[in-house]
């Protein structure tokens, strides 16, 4: 903050900063938000609903108490909906990196510099963050971040290179079609002739291929050779071809992603097979203010279910409420009843005149 | 119910046999006994993470594969002709034996 009391813009300053934006993560904001909290939110991904969104957007969901059928997008859709009253403040695309103890609580930076100090931190991290998965070929390591990548973050880079972009999704696909005017040459590596991408990109990348703009390789990928972070060539194999290599000095990779942990096992949160120990009353860490629900959490009869999360979130907020509001009293309160609560949520009837 | 048999080959190359029931996903056994596959997204054909190899004897006799579980192979690490993923394939008494392998999923 500087002294004129204005917050620089990635610096912020809240009640609550939640690790994660997936289905419990969400409802912990309308938990907070009958209790007076506000809530910031973390999120690796660009887009609310963790694994729901991630993983299974399409796939119904049989056992959120009341809705017989749900899709991962559309429970995602309706969490937003419920917590629109309280504004919570995502930031998306970003990991929470680091925390620290501050002398009002906590402050979490992201890995692009975000800062945001609350009096509580909530970790709704489920599996962790989602990475891009890393192709199993002998020694990939030794070119990553030199020549394999598993994102472009900059076009340019890949000017004039000999490219190899593997995956058959839309990833693939976009990049193949962004990059291959930029490349010296580019080869499409998929492992069927069959892709499952908008069906435009599908068309444009057989039409290139067809005029001689660039290559379809439809094999595995076995090996690199190259030297000192340098690629030279990439290994392949087919049923047709065989062993063959093609010269190549940068690759991309496109296989989806997957969780990884990620920094929060270095929040000193004596982390369980990778798992937040927390109490069952308050759903709070060993340390205090930091409350750790749904799927990340551990505790004797833990169920990974999404229902689980949403009763931790509520029991957090109970909590979470005495540190931030450390001198009111907490009351208890239905909203079918409370014109206090009904007033928070827009729908108290003397608001409609 | 008659209690079944899995053979397993780790990435380690150690072989198992492990106790499977009648009606449970070949990832729900595999991740039972702590086998290292992450299933994700917990047996919904949504992640590719409990990639396995079918021993080549038994390829004929499971469950053919389907489009869901073709598409989603896409995303899989060192893909083979005997690749599925292990929660598309149920244990029934015909699969006694079944040998599967661990194929490389992500760390």
């Amino acid at each position: 903050m500087d002294n004129q009391g204005i917050m620089a813009e990635n610096q912020h300053k809240t009640d609550v900063v939640i690790i994660g934006a997936g289905p419990v993560g969400l409802f912990a904001v309308f938990e907070l938000g009958l209790l007076d909290i506000k809530a910031h939110l973390v999120d690796i991904l660009d887009r609310p609903g963790g694994q729901c969104a991630e993983l299974y957007p399409e796939k119904p969901i049989y056992d959120i108490p009341a809705l017989p059928v749900v899709t991962g997008q559309e429970l995602t859709d309706r969490l937003m909906e419920q917590i629109k009253p309280f504004n919570p403040v995502f930031h998306f695309g970003q990991m929470a990196e680091s925390l620290e103890k501050t002398a009002e609580g906590w402050r979490v930076t992201t890995d692009l510099g975000t800062v945001i100090d609350a009096k509580v931190v909530v970790i709704a991290a489920g599996g962790g963050s989602f990475v891009p998965k890393k192709p199993a070929i002998p020694g990939i390591d030794a070119y990553e971040g030199s020549a394999v990548f598993y994102a472009v973050r900059k076009m340019e880079q890949f000017r004039g290179k000999h490219l190899v972009i593997a995956g058959g999704g839309d990833s693939a696909l976009d990049w193949t079609l962004n990059l291959q005017p930029l490349a010296a040459s580019l080869t499409l590596v998929h492992r069927r002739d069959d892709f499952r991408a908008a069906p435009d990109s599908i068309n444009k990348m057989r039409a290139l291929v067809a005029d001689g703009k660039m290559k379809l390789e439809i094999a595995a990928i076995t090996g690199l050779s190259g030297a000192d972070g340098a690629l030279h060539a990439v290994a392949l194999q087919s049923k047709e071809k065989g062993d063959y290599t093609i010269p190549a000095d940068c690759m991309l990779a496109f296989y989806g992603l997957t969780m990884k942990l990620g920094p929060i096992a270095n929040f000193g949160l004596n982390l369980h097979e990778n798992l937040v120990p927390v109490d069952t009353e308050k759903f709070e860490t060993a340390t205090s203010g930091i409350f750790a629900i749904g799927d990340i959490n551990h505790y004797p009869g833990k169920l990974k279910l999404i229902l689980s999360g949403f009763h931790e979130a509520a029991l957090m907020a109970q909590q979470a409420f005495r540190y931030v509001y450390p001198e009111r009293k907490l009351r208890f309160q239905y909203t079918t009843s409370s014109s206090d609560l009904q007033t928070k949520l827009g729908v108290a009837q003397n608001e409609a005149a | 119910m008659k209690t079944l048999t899995l053979n397993v080959t780790n990435l380690d190359g150690t072989d198992h046999a492990v106790e499977a029931l009648a009606g449970w996903q070949v990832m729900e056994i595999l991740r039972d006994h702590g086998f290292p596959i992450k299933a994700e997204c917990g047996g919904a054909c949504c992640c590719a993470t409990c990639h396995v190899y079918v021993a080549p004897d038994w390829v004929d006799r499971v469950n053919p594969m389907g489009e869901d579980e073709e598409v989603m192979l896409d995303s899989a690490m060192d893909v083979r002709e005997n690749s599925r993923l292990s929660c598309q394939i149920v244990m029934t008494e015909a699969l006694d034996g079944l040998h599967v392998i661990i194929a490389p999923n992500p760390e």
